[in-house]
């Protein structure tokens, strides 16, 4: 991350809008991933509930806001899903839902740019390399 | 420094801990997981008064009237006494007053109490025998001035409890009844909001309870009820609900039968896979879904696909206990 991060004013996580525009894209961005047939089999948890407040604790860390996540975090949350198969081209289509989650609530391009920036800083974690 | 009394215990929480923190430190067995408000692992019940609202951030509106906070998002604001969620309960004794058939396997009980019972119509109360043999039921009705609760019961064969209510209660016996429980139930706010509710089998008891409620504050969005189950004879309350929806004009009862043999009057198909049919998008409608725990399932994530926004989605799965 740069140094503008350091003036709170400017971090990523403030420009895009904070907790509201997580929650303003958590419904649409978990519809979008549910109903793409890449990849809606990994999302596939019984408990709704609780796999949409995953997708919120996911989204705040994408969008740069307050998370304790560490890589080893990554590794085991993920480690079931690579038995199924999970690979770069299902990476790419969960970054991809949330790029067009973003575009259809009018963030601008650059602030999707970081967006996918901090996404692709997880890849090889969540791909158990 | 604030008390935080569990129980007949007591302990400190120090001003830069959180209540997780603290009950942590004191060795109180509680679960969690994630400690920053995304698990709802570490969720307990404030019973007296409000807790902080930082520590009710993301739970469900119906969760936060009951005074659930999350204990690791929660800062102290004054001494609190807390509840565990598998806390011993506190359980009253009602008497039975009514116990008669709604349909060929489905008894309907009417329990009174001393005192006034405070619940939300929806809710579900755990009812316990003598010998400590406890069940979950859903409260049907809304609260009445005689203190009364009904409930639906289904006979499971091979069922304790309900072969022990269909077979061997009667009026003036006494069952314990523990304090009311869940978060399916009506808030009365955006009256003009559409309401979907889906029940199979008893699931119609809690449903019934929203619908009232809902009805008597005075919601003016459309309601539609699909209540379903495989034969006709398994349904109940068909005529109490088709004069509900003369007397609401917004109101919309559909009694599905998903066998083939179908009266006139009735729809067929399962009342989940009629309701998806039937109705268009659901963006900012409220559902209740009831019963079948494959049903359930199955339409929170249908209903959400179809617009409903995952906060105004509320169940009651109903889980039988093993024989």
């Amino acid at each position: 991350m740069t140094d503008t991060q350091a003036t709170p004013s400017n971090t990523l996580y403030e420009r895009i809008g904070g907790e509201p525009a997580v929650n303003a894209a958590v419904d649409i961005f978990y519809r979008k991933v549910l109903t793409d047939h890449r990849i809606n089999r990994f999302f596939e948890d019984v408990d709704m509930e609780k796999q949409a407040a995953k997708q919120k604790a996911f989204l705040t860390m994408a969008f740069g806001g307050p998370h304790n996540y560490t890589g080893e975090d990554m590794r085991k949350g993920h480690a079931h899903l690579l038995k199924m198969g999970l690979d770069d081209s299902h990476f790419d289509a969960v970054v991809e839902n949330l790029g067009a989650t973003l575009t259809e609530l009018n963030v601008p391009q650059e602030l999707i740019s970081e967006v996918v920036a901090i996404c692709e800083t997880t890849r090889n974690d969540v791909l158990g390399r | 420094m604030f008390k935080l009394t569990i129980e007949d215990k007591t302990h400190s929480c120090q001003p830069d801990e959180t209540v997780l923190d603290a009950l942590l430190r004191e060795e109180v067995n509680i679960s969690y997981a994630c400690k920053k408000g995304t698990c709802h692992s570490c969720m307990v019940r404030s019973p007296d008064i409000q807790p902080p609202a930082a520590a009710q951030v993301g739970l469900k509106d119906t969760l936060k009237k009951r005074n659930h906070f999350l204990a690791c998002l929660c800062h102290p604001e004054q001494d609190m006494t807390i509840k565990l969620p598998d806390q011993s309960e506190f359980y009253t004794e009602g008497t039975v007053v009514v116990n008669e058939m709604l349909n060929r396997n489905t008894l309907l009980l009417v329990l009174t109490f001393k005192d006034a019972f405070e619940f939300n119509a929806g809710q579900f109360v755990n009812l316990q025998r003598a010998d400590g043999l406890t069940r979950s039921y859903s409260i049907a009705n809304i609260p009445q001035e005689s203190n009364t609760l009904e409930f639906h019961i289904r006979r499971l064969p091979g069922g304790k409890f309900s072969e022990w209510l269909h077979d061997e209660i009667k009026p003036g016996d006494t069952i314990a009844v523990s304090e009311p429980r869940g978060h399916c139930f009506y808030l009365p706010d955006r009256t003009e909001q559409g309401i979907l509710l889906v029940g199979t089998g008893t699931g119609l008891a809690p449903l019934a309870g929203i619908l009232t409620d809902a009805l008597r504050h005075g919601h003016s969005g459309p309601i539609y009820l699909f209540h379903g189950s495989r034969e006709v004879e398994d349904l109940y309350r068909i005529d109490e609900m088709r004069q509900l929806s003369e007397q609401h004009s917004n109101f919309h009862y559909i009694p599905c039968v998903s066998s083939k043999h179908v009266p006139e009057g009735f729809t067929h198909g399962r009342a989940n896979d009629v309701a998806l049919v039937t109705m268009g998008d659901l963006k900012g409608w409220r559902v209740f879904l009831c019963g079948h725990p494959e049903m359930v399932n199955q339409m929170k994530k249908m209903t959400f696909l179809k617009g409903a926004s995952s906060a105004d989605i509320y169940a009651d799965a109903f889980l039988v206990t093993p024989v």
